[in-house]
């Protein structure tokens, strides 16, 4: 009970949106076939990119790029997610892609970081507000997919983990009760 | 019957080799202690055990891995999860402990009404993986049943007990705060683990609005300072890391793999056989008592039978059951020692199904180190000296308060080198309460054997006919009101009340179906958890619970198993076994 405490305190941060959720407390969800996704090079080269966006490299901590989250994304979605969510997925990048054409004439990987911003700052919008309207069993938004699986790998890869947070392996101790100076960082789990 | 027994005995060796003084089903939390207890008597032990060897430190494949080594860091893929939709649901189960779960398809039985049954079939059973409250029972537990009329009255008193639980929090390692409370008896405790400051908010807010009602630190099997016992066995200070449900490298928490069986393995007096799945208790009409016990072995499916004078039933509360109704003879055409007919009859189990949550503002500048493997405590406050509510019964509330992650509140913009940043801060505090609610045992919730359907190993399979009641209801009501007065009281916004509707089973305090009782009419069991009618077999696991009373139990198994040990061994000094 106690360490599922601390995974939904985890879902927590990523705004208590649905699919966070639900991996988070029941595992990744369960599918129908068995039928995967495949991803190119290319598709984890643009993972990486919208993962640096969201998070990107801060004079704080490295980005989600150099953590490698494209492919960790790759292995999420693959092994762990349902046909349909797959396949929402997939339909979301090349939505993603016909938005920055659409607006900035050019492929996301080739904006400029001050577009890439912009562009994804509207999707999060549109994202949230579909996901307070939406029912409940109606699909989740591909792009609440995409950040969240981005949060959650970044904060437990090794340089989130260690860089972003303050990670013990070993406390040693547990002491209830400490000042907190503000600035510093959260634990790792 | 008999005959047919000794042919099959034990394909090569005859009966000398495979008999020993005392034979012990399972080797979990209350067949660790058996082990042990028989074998410290100088009694030679055999222990079997249906699943696989795990040994301290060498087993625990997962215990020293960092999140980022799990390739979906901590969670099960869809196949596993297609395949395995009844144990993933477990709580904690996970990529780093799924290794000590059974897998579904390997262990089916039949669910006349829904019951998650969750199984850790390996040397230490559930030891391993369990959740480590430790409080001990009260005298209300053990008397209301009788004073309230909703079953059958204990045969023993919290007196019969209290030395026993003495015995075994000294040697597990037990830490926790002498209250005083009269519904949580205090024990032999190290030194608890510290509160949080919200919590502490919490415990004084409660002591001032609700005066009975009592929120205490942890009594949590960890071993927070160890004493010449632990170190002996090479077991050490909890490290705080909260990651025990993968095996402690310490061996800071209890389990038998950590501390029973290698202690009992010290004595020279034990035998361990791993892959040994028991399919019944031998009964001998002429001896008119138990003889052994048959075995199939997991792997290549071969029978052998062992022998033994005393025989030790602890292969969790509904295996145990199972094994109890497989064993049948001319004697007991109905399962051992079911003369009563009520063998596999008042199941009971724990109400996990509500919490409340909320959130606490007013903490900001507080922290704390490290991760508390333990959680405080709400002894029971219901029922106490008289019926004060519409239902049976009681419930232990357990609590906790922790910081979030994300200082993202005034952010206009959720992208970005600013998200990022306050990401990697703390946020809000948040409270939590979760209930573990008695159950009444009644006749109708119950398991039986498949009449057509078995087993890999030939073992017809167990029914599960279990269900939540209107106490249940009733109960979870108030546990949701009056744990939301309290955290409204604390201070606390924005809360949240949860039924999870979980069907039973997923709170893994399954007991009951070989109670215990004054009258073999009404029980299997007398007070030293013996069979009524074939002293020489002990059932001390849960199956022995005769109500299930609101603590957690596994400590309670622990010392009834202890008890029935030395009781035993001293009939068997006296000749009567
Ligand atoms: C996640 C989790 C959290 C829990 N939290 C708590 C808690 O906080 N406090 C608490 O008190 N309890 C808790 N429990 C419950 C606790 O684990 C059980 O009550 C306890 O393990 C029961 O002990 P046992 O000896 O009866 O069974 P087990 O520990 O399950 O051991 C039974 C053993 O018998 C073996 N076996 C079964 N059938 C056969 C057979 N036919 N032949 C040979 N061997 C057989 C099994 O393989 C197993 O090794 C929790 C359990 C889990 C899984
Ligand atoms: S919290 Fe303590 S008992 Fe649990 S794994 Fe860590 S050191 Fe071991």
């Amino acid at each position: 009970m106690n360490r599922r405490e601390a995974i939904a305190a985890v879902a927590y941060i990523m705004g208590s949106t649905v699919v966070g959720a639900e991996v988070f407390l029941s595992g990744c969800q369960r599918s129908s076939s068995d039928e995967t996704l495949s991803f190119s090079e290319n598709t984890v080269a643009l993972l990486d990119e919208v993962a640096e966006t969201i998070l990107p490299s801060t004079a704080a901590s490295p980005g989600a790029k150099e953590a490698h989250i494209g492919s960790f994304i790759k292995t999420m979605v693959t092994d762990c997610y349902e046909e349909k969510d797959q396949k929402i997925f997939a339909a979301g990048l090349d939505k993603l892609q016909e938005v920055s054409k659409e607006k900035f004439k050019d492929n996301f990987q080739k904006l400029s970081a001050g577009n890439k911003h912009a562009l994804l700052v509207n999707l999060d919008n549109e994202a949230k507000s579909y996901q307070k309207s939406k029912k409940e069993d109606e699909p989740n938004h591909y792009f609440t997919m995409l950040k969240q699986l981005t949060l959650l790998g970044y904060f437990t890869s090794e340089l989130g983990a260690t860089q972003a947070l303050n990670y013990l392996p070993v406390p040693g101790r547990f002491e209830g009760c400490i000042p907190y100076k503000k600035g510093d960082k959260a634990w790792a789990m | 019957m008999n005959m047919a027994v000794q042919a099959i005995n034990s394909n090569t060796k005859g009966v000398a080799q495979n008999t020993y003084d005392a034979i012990v089903i399972g080797s979990g939390i209350s067949g660790g202690w058996a082990a042990k207890e028989l074998c410290d008597k100088g009694l030679k032990t055999l222990v079997l055990e249906r699943g696989r060897n795990v040994e301290h430190n060498k087993d625990y494949p997962t215990a020293t891995k960092d999140l980022w080594e799990f390739p979906h860091r901590g969670n099960m893929t869809r196949q596993f999860l297609k395949d395995n939709p009844l144990i993933s649901k477990a709580a904690g189960f996970g990529e780093d402990t799924a290794h000590f779960f059974i897998k579904d398809k390997d262990h089916p039985y039949v669910q006349e009404k829904p019951f998650d049954w969750i199984r850790g079939y390996q040397v230490g059973g559930k030891s391993l993986t369990w959740g480590r409250a430790c409080q001990r029972w009260s005298n209300f537990e053990f008397t209301a049943p009788a004073r309230y009329g909703y079953g059958l009255d204990w045969p023993i008193r919290y007196e019969d007990v209290a030395p026993w639980y003495s015995h075994v929090e000294k040697f597990a390692g037990v830490c926790g705060n002498k209250d005083g409370i009269e519904a949580m008896p205090d024990g032999e405790f190290l030194p608890p683990f510290d509160l949080n400051c919200v919590e502490t908010h919490v415990q004084k807010s409660i002591k001032q609005h609700f005066p009975d009602r009592h929120l205490v630190q942890a009594r949590w099997a960890h071993i927070t300072k160890p004493t010449e016992t632990h170190l002996q066995l090479g077991r050490g200070k909890c490290q705080a890391r909260n990651l025990c449900m993968r095996g402690c490298p310490y061996g800071a928490y209890f389990s038998s793999v950590s501390a029973t069986l290698p202690w009992a393995a010290r004595t020279g007096n034990l035998t361990m056989r791993p892959f040994s799945v028991v399919h019944s208790i031998i009964f001998d009409e002429q001896k008119n008592k138990a003889i052994g016990v048959r075995v199939i072995d997991a792997q290549t499916k071969a029978t052998t039978d062992y022998f033994a004078r005393i025989i030790f039933l602890n292969a969790s509360a509904l295996n145990s059951n199972l094994v109890l109704l497989n064993s049948t003879s001319q004697r007991f055409p109905n399962g051992l020692g079911n003369d009563s007919g009520l063998l596999g009859k008042y199941i009971a189990f724990h109400n996990y199904r509500a919490n409340v949550r909320g959130e606490i503002p007013g903490f900001e500048d507080k922290y704390y180190f490290g991760r508390n493997p333990t959680e405080p405590i709400i002894a029971n406050y219901r029922n106490l000296h008289q019926q004060d509510t519409d239902y049976l019964g009681g419930f232990t509330t357990f609590m906790g308060a922790h910081r979030t992650r994300g200082a993202t509140a005034n952010l206009t913009e959720e992208i970005g080198a600013a998200y990022k940043d306050a990401l990697s801060l703390p946020g809000g505090w948040r409270v939590y309460m979760y209930m573990q609610g008695e159950t009444i045992p009644k006749e109708s919730n119950h398991v039986r054997l498949s009449k057509t359907e078995k087993d890999q190993w030939g073992i017809p399979l167990l029914v599960t006919s279990v269900a939540y009641d209107d106490n249940d209801e009733k109960m979870i009501k108030d546990f949701l009101a009056q744990s939301t007065a309290m955290l409204e009281k604390a201070g606390c916004t924005n809360i949240q009340q949860h039924d999870s509707k979980q069907a039973p089973g997923l709170d893994i305090h399954e007991m009951g179906g070989v109670r215990m009782g004054h009258d073999p009419k009404t029980s299997l069991l007398n007070k030293y958890n013996q069979l009524h009618y074939c002293q020489n077999v002990f059932v001390t696991d849960g199956a022995c619970m005769t109500s299930t009373g609101n603590q957690s139990p596994s400590i309670l198994y622990m010392a009834l198993t202890a008890r029935a040990v030395n009781h035993a061994a001293e009939e068997m000094k006296k000749g009567n076994l």
